[in-house]
């Protein structure tokens, strides 16, 4: 019982260390991704290629003097970044980063905790994590703060209902609230994207407004509000910030991973398994199938990451009336139809060709009754 | 036995102590000088202006009420969602089952939706567009005036 104890507790150490790892280079990724695509040089100075520059950017933190503004509530001050952190890695403890490792005939699940309501305890979380904006934007008491933390607080809400919504659908189609389960449901290349494309794409915006990314990035623009939320904040407390931030990327990339693209399942998964235990005995092979599997996941979390950052030099800020409208206007009404063509196409004996029929009926529906619409207005 | 949520509470005191210990390493480290130029609420260069605790725009609270009462129908739904695909359910009852679960969850999204075409309508989903308005200035400098000064520092 207490080898297991002492295997879970290196599980959770290594899924900290990972998850803040990931975030640290996601720091360096971003800026090479950013160079590239603006065909400059980016980070090169900092070991080769510049591949330390993410220590020397948290060396830089640590050594910055840090003041706390004389009007500012300082206990929420230190409070604010503090949550944003704390919310941002605790929703990593429920990733499936792989299958089981078998050790000593024991099947040891590569998860920090196999809680039966995983994605419910990552959608509290995140909910939880606006908090964090919240309370270092009030505490600030400053005006650019204030605004950008009350931003952040209105958007994070209204994306999170058509996301809620999305997920429900997920559920739907898999009867339960463990994201193992969901996972191991989409075995092979049997994945969710391809029963639910529209709640896939949902999902990702919804993603992207929830982590407060270009083109959603209004709590933090640059050019009307300063820093938005974090003008006050200097040395890590700043740091802080920046990172929960690059962790919920990272967290967001790996449960839209999950519960869209299988995980670490990938087309020809059993055959792979069952020629490495043939080859190198019942244990080693399996782990070794295992590790694998890892790989595939890391990797489809790595490209859900670029593509984050693809879109942020991609598309162009919105104005807040424009994200609030395609919040409630689109995402929501979209999500609820969603929902019902999934529910209706998983009772009936083909979930996914019922799910396309769906879809066609509804676009037919909708473009149909525009067009006519637009026809009768244009002849009055 | 600790049981899976023992780890959350280990998950929470292993973040807690992390965001503890950055927040140390920093404060040992940074020189601290502080000064009133520096403890000041940044306002772009200028003198601050009273506080920023001010009240802000309506519509802020109008979303998080919507908000409220959408959320609260979501959490309704995750445990309907849980167990509506459920085969054994659907095959003990011949299908009777999926037709109930089906005109239950049907009526309850229904009535959300109702909701949200209510505030629609009635408006409070719409935000504050910027429009672009004439105004019927006169301005006394004549369009003449403009032109010289260009074409002669042309």
């Amino acid at each position: 019982m207490e080898f297991i104890l002492l295997i879970k507790g290196l599980i959770i150490l290594t899924i900290f260390a990972l998850s803040l790892g990931i975030a640290a280079y996601e720091t360096y990724f971003e800026r090479v991704i950013a160079a590239y695509i603006q065909d400059r040089v980016g980070p090169d100075r900092a070991g080769p290629f510049g591949i330390l520059q993410p220590l020397a950017d948290a060396g830089k933190l640590f050594f910055k003097e840090d003041f706390i503004p004389t009007l500012a509530d300082k206990g929420l001050f230190i409070i604010g970044p503090g949550i944003a952190m704390l919310t941002a890695l605790m929703s990593s403890a429920v990733i499936p980063f792989g299958d089981t490792l078998l050790i000593k005939g024991q099947y040891i699940p590569v998860q920090g905790m196999d809680v039966n309501i995983g994605i419910l305890w990552v959608f509290g979380i995140v909910s939880l994590g606006v908090y964090g904006i919240l309370i270092g934007g009030w505490a600030s008491n400053n005006k650019y703060s204030l605004y950008g933390a009350i931003r952040a607080a209105s958007q994070n809400i209204s994306y999170e209902l058509a996301m809620g919504i999305t997920l429900l659908s997920v559920i739907v189609v898999t009867g339960s609230l463990s994201i193992r389960t969901i996972v191991g449901l989409q075995h092979g290349i049997d994945w969710n994207i391809f029963y639910q494309p529209v709640g896939f794409l949902i999902f990702v915006t919804c993603s992207l407004a929830e982590c407060n990314r270009t083109p959603f990035d209004l709590p933090e623009s640059e050019n009307e509000l300063v820093a938005g939320y974090h003008t006050e904040y200097g040395s890590m407390k700043l740091g802080l910030y920046l990172f929960s931030e690059y962790v919920n990327m990272f967290i967001s990339s790996a449960i839209i991973a999950s519960l869209f693209l299988g995980a670490y399942n990938y087309p020809g998964m059993d055959f792979v398994h069952s020629f490495l235990t043939g080859k190198l005995g019942e244990s080693f092979g399996h782990n070794l199938a295992t590790v694998l599997g890892i790989l595939v996941y890391i990797l489809k979390i790595f490209f859900f990451i670029f593509v984050f950052m693809w879109v942020r030099w991609t598309l162009p800020r919105f104005k807040y009336d424009q994200l609030m409208n395609m919040a409630w206007k689109w995402m929501m009404p979209l999500s609820i139809v969603n929902l019902i063509i999934v529910a209706a196409a998983e009772l009936s004996p083909y979930p996914l060709l019922f799910n396309y029929i769906g879809l066609a009926i509804f676009a037919f529906l909708y473009f149909g009754s525009r067009t006519v619409y637009n026809n009768k207005k244009s002849k009055l | 036995m600790v049981s899976q949520f023992g780890f959350v509470l280990l998950f929470m005191i292993a973040g807690i102590f992390l965001v503890l210990l950055v927040l140390g390493i920093a404060r040992i480290l940074r020189p601290s000088r502080p000064n009133p130029e520096k403890n000041a609420i940044y306002e772009s260069g200028e003198e601050t202006e009273g506080t920023a605790h001010v009240s802000f725009n309506l519509r802020f609270y109008i979303v998080a009420l919507i908000f409220i009462l959408f959320d609260v129908e979501l959490v309704l739904l995750f445990p309907w969602a849980s167990v509506f695909g459920d085969k054994a359910l659907f095959d003990d009852t011949k299908g009777v089952w999926a037709i109930y679960a089906g005109i239950e969850m049907f009526i309850f999204v229904f009535v959300l939706a109702l909701g949200l075409v209510y505030a629609w309508k009635k408006g409070h989903l719409d935000w504050i567009k910027p429009s672009q308005e004439e105004t019927n200035f006169k301005s006394p400098v004549p369009k003449e005036l403009y032109k010289d000064i260009n074409e002669k520092y042309a």
